[in-house]
């Protein structure tokens, strides 16, 4: 892309040279903290050892708790649906995980993040497996992502209602201010996404497109925003994208025309062949929505985890001074997430429309 | 593991949340933009083919101004041409006609002149034989006015008769 | 142990996506370089190949993730 000349530069190269030699010290003294901290952690535990990865799972983890700054930190309501009915209650009743909270029919426990049913021998049954035991509980609650994803809601709402009024307002005239900046996303998304890969049916499905680019799209730079408004990985939880991808699984499926079904059960080769061939298409029909699914999670949260490393050496090595090598990457990253925030949404919109487009095309033998 | 695991609370927010705003915002945001994006589009297209239009319009009308011309001009010329053989042909027939009246005014005066002349011939005529007459008879008194002459000439006439 | 041997495999995939999408990014700038008129179209099939490259990849990486913990 554009970046090349930055490497370029000599501040750079030498900064990168640096962080490279560190990188190589660190291991060692950090090899050498890890056993002290062996050594030191049956004395003291207020100076625990800094542990990156849990931090980094934490952080690119769904939460019952939104932390603000600081210690405080606002708790999400938490709802169960279990055997028994449904149980609404504050998180702030487990107290960051250090207490039990005795519900109405079960006493829970929060463990990294998930809620436990404590059982009556304090064994610990996960709502998961909960779930496929006996059906107690069914985790419902409204997390760090649920309001996170509403926010953007409200977000996209206010900007395409507000963009939509202005269409009705100023009917045939040139575009303003926020209409302008969003027509010729849209014309994109329309000329260069839909029409070149849908084909002539394209504006049945340009709502869809629509929603599903701007919604990853906001998503994904809300996500890059450390602090308050941002601060939850939506776009790179498994659930959301699974969500999005199956929604195109189903549109692809629902549209898909007498000539789509026939290339999947009635392909060009000799019927001997089918039963190979039926298996192969069935895994084909989900492996096409499972990529999405997989590319649009992978590429936010390696993002997410790339930044949060960085910012991580600052703790690993306790030293403020790799803060000069480790921010400027950070800086780096972020502008790069950027670009990946559109192209992932972009690519997302674009392989729907290509797989809509491969299901609804016209064969002519 | 649990990473890649969706939850399942998470999955249910984000199916109703996103149906929800699929639902609004197609009916509410996209519906209304793309049907103006659409319309302003179509009314570009509509403009430029209607000056498409007009340029050939324009064109045709210029065409057939001057054609109209060239036609005005070609009758203006046949017309012209036609006045000028007419005239020429009223021209030549009215001399003809002034001919041929010419010539029959000078045959009836010719007529007429010969009439008069020989009117006039026939008094001269009428008039000399008088005057002969009158001579005649001034001129035998003369000579008979003497006895011996006529006996003379008696005799004389009687001399040629020869019986 | 197992998350030391997931990070190698993601490694190991991150070795096969940097030299497809380096492929990818090579020929995209030949083709650019060829026909610079067409550079937009070439740039939009390259980011596409480069993104599906890319999924190859994080395969691997989401595999690695399964080791976690």
């Amino acid at each position: 892309m554009y970046f090349s000349h930055i490497l370029k530069s000599k501040k750079i190269a030498l900064s990168l040279v640096l962080g490279v030699f560190l990188t190589f010290c660190t291991c060692k003294t950090f090899a050498i903290q890890h056993e002290e901290g062996h050594n030191e952690a049956a004395k003291t535990e207020t100076e625990k050892e800094f542990n990156p990865s849990e931090v980094i799972l934490e952080h690119i983890a769904d939460s019952h708790m939104w932390h603000l700054w600081g210690h405080t930190s606002v708790a999400l309501p938490v709802i169960l649906y279990t055997d028994k009915g449904l149980e609404t209650f504050s998180a702030d009743k487990f107290e960051h995980g250090h207490a039990d909270h005795a519900g109405k029919y079960y006493t829970y426990r929060l463990v990294k993040d998930k809620v436990h049913i404590v059982a009556e021998n304090d064994t610990l049954l996960s709502a998961a497996t909960v779930l496929k035991l006996n059906k107690k509980l069914i985790d419902l609650s409204i997390t760090r992502n649920v309001v996170s994803m509403w926010m953007s809601m409200i977000l996209l709402l206010i900007i395409f209602l507000s963009v939509s009024a202005a269409y009705k307002k100023r009917e045939g005239k040139a575009p303003k201010g926020l209409q302008s900046f969003m027509e010729p996303i849209i014309m994109f998304v329309r000329d260069d996404i839909a029409r070149p890969n849908i084909g002539y049916k394209y504006q049945r499905f340009m709502p869809l497109l629509l929603t599903i680019f701007f919604f990853i799209w906001i998503n994904n730079l809300i996500g890059l925003v450390p602090f308050f408004p941002g601060g939850a990985n939506l776009t790179g939880n498994i659930a959301v994208t699974f969500v999005l991808a199956f929604i195109t699984l189903i549109i692809v499926n629902v549209n898909g025309n007498k000539y789509y079904w026939k290339h999947i059960f009635a392909p060009d080769v000799p019927v001997w062949l089918y039963p190979i061939m039926w298996p192969v298409e069935l895994v084909g029909i989900i492996s096409k929505p499972f990529a999405l699914m997989i590319r649009l999670f992978a590429n936010i949260t390696a993002g997410h985890i790339i930044v949060l490393s960085l910012i991580s050496l600052i703790f690993v090595f306790k030293s403020a001074y790799v803060s000069v090598v480790s921010v400027p990457f950070v800086v780096f990253m972020d502008v790069l997430e950027l670009l990946v925030a559109a192209l992932q949404a972009f690519i997302f919109t674009l392989l729907t429309a290509l797989f809509i487009g491969t299901a609804i095309e016209e064969h002519h033998h | 593991m649990e990473l890649v695991t969706p939850e399942i609370g998470l999955v249910f927010w984000t199916t109703v949340s996103f149906l929800i705003l699929f639902f609004l915002l197609a009916k509410f945001a996209w519906k209304p933009i793309m049907g103006a994006i659409d319309d302003r589009e179509r009314s570009i297209e509509d403009a430029l083919l209607k000056a498409a239009a007009a340029k050939d319009e324009m064109a045709r009308l210029t065409n057939e101004n001057e054609s109209l011309l060239k036609d005005a001009r070609a009758e203006r010329d046949l017309i012209l041409l036609e006045a000028r053989k007419l005239k020429d042909h009223i021209v030549s027939e009215a001399k003809e006609a002034a001919q041929k009246e010419g010539a029959r005014q000078i045959e009836l005066a010719r007529i007429e002149i010969n009439n008069q002349k020989n009117i006039a011939m026939a008094d001269v005529k009428n008039q000399v034989s008088a005057l002969s007459i009158e001579i005649a008879e001034k001129i035998l008194r003369k000579q008979f006015e003497d006895q011996g002459k006529q006996d003379a000439l008696v005799a004389d006439l009687l001399k040629e008769v020869k019986l | 142990m197992i998350g030391s041997i997931a990070a190698l495999g993601a490694g190991l995939a991150v070795i096969g996506a940097g030299i497809g999408i380096g492929q990818v990014g090579g020929k995209a700038m030949e083709g650019i370089a060829r026909q610079p008129d067409a550079a937009s179209k070439i740039q939009t099939a390259m980011i596409i190949a480069a993104a599906l490259i890319e999924g190859a990849a994080l395969f691997g990486v989401v595999v690695s993730f399964l080791g976690l913990r």
